[in-house]
């Protein structure tokens, strides 16, 4: 282990720990913060801690996008969605449906971490080097990436641009509002044509969660008059974020 | 010098590896969807530490296009989350099981 860190110099040694430190930390506190706002700037620690250690491996393009892209825009749209939900109430923990769920969670886990660092111990990587062109100086990486990706990878990236309209088109078509039927006053949401899954229908707060039946009948309220106010055209229109 | 591979592979495993605990444990579908992310991000780490050994630019454009699926990935799940929870609110991951066997 230590023949590891002698081959570095002293402040890469040092920049690796400290964003090492960074990344760990982020990652416990998404996973133990109580509050998702909490969870989801835990979320940017530990995405900025990965760029550091993107630019220390020479992936100085990769670094910036991952803050612009994830941090930026990804955690924002998580950030959006905790907001536009409200969903700042606690989990209720006490209730465990799965009995010693938990504990079978964190032995497998441990298990699979010992695992893969016996596997990250062993002599890797080794292969036929430079395949698809070498890495490059820290200075042309951006350019050795678009030659790659526009030349090599040209079909993957087409698929990708329509990956992504397919995914656009996906979100609106999921965030829609359902469309209220004619002269129906009783259910605040009665069944949409075309919704992803028949999760309750007919029973719009929770059976099982008498804590929480006067925010989700806050909730339900203010989704009708919300529906209410607007016109039914435009209601059916609307999309999320 | 930086610093060696087998740090960097236990890091991203380590990363790993509490996305995955915090998947399992959590019940809330935005923290769990958030332990997706961080497993994902576990992974683009991998990939680089490989370009960075093997020398190759192929793993970092490999890490653009994980970076894409994960941007689709993010807005297909979050308005699925939405929709849920417009249906059912404050719904965690046990209560969304209307399609059970």
């Amino acid at each position: 282990m230590t023949n590891l860190l002698a081959a570095a110099t002293i402040p890469d040694a040092i920049t690796f720990a400290i964003a090492a430190v960074i990344c760990v930390v982020g990652a416990f506190g998404v996973v133990l913060a109580r509050n998702p706002v909490h969870s989801a700037l835990m979320l940017v620690m530990t995405l900025f801690g990965v760029a550091v250690l993107f630019v220390e491996e020479n992936a100085q393009f990769l670094a910036a996008v991952q803050v612009i892209v994830y941090a930026g825009a990804i955690v924002v749209l998580f950030l959006f969605v905790i907001m536009l939900l409200g969903v700042d109430r606690h989990e209720a923990i006490e209730r465990d449906p799965l009995p010693g769920q938990r504990l079978i969670a964190v032995c497998l886990g441990i298990l699979g971490l010992v695992e893969l660092i016996l596997l990250a111990r062993g002599k890797w990587p080794h292969g036929p080097r430079s395949v698809s062109g070498p890495l490059g100086t820290p200075a042309d990486n951006v350019s050795r990436i678009g030659k790659s990706v526009f030349t090599t990878y040209l079909l993957a990236f087409e698929v990708t641009s329509a990956l992504l309209v397919i995914a656009v088109v996906g979100a609106v078509v999921l965030a829609r509002r359902p469309r209220r039927a004619a002269g129906d006053d009783g259910a605040p949401f009665v069944e949409p044509d075309d919704s992803i899954g028949d999760l309750d229908a007919g029973e719009p707060e929770p059976l099982d969660q008498p804590a929480e039946d006067t925010e989700a009948g806050a909730a339900v309220e203010f989704a009708d008059a919300d529906a209410e106010a607007a016109p039914t055209g435009r209601a059916a229109g609307r999309t999320g974020p | 010098m930086s610093v060696g591979t087998s740090w960097y592979l236990t890091l991203a495993a380590i990363l790993f590896t509490i996305g995955a605990i915090g998947l399992l444990v959590r019940r809330n579908v935005l923290v769990m969807f958030m332990c997706v992310e961080l497993m994902l991000n576990a992974a683009t780490l991998t990939f680089v530490t490989f370009a960075r050994g093997l020398d190759d630019i192929a793993g970092q454009t490999a890490v653009f296009f994980v970076l894409v699926v994960a941007a689709a990935e993010v807005v297909v799940g979050l308005g699925i989350i939405v929709s849920i929870y417009r249906r059912r609110p404050g719904a965690t991951a046990d209560d969304i099981h209307g399609l059970k066997g």
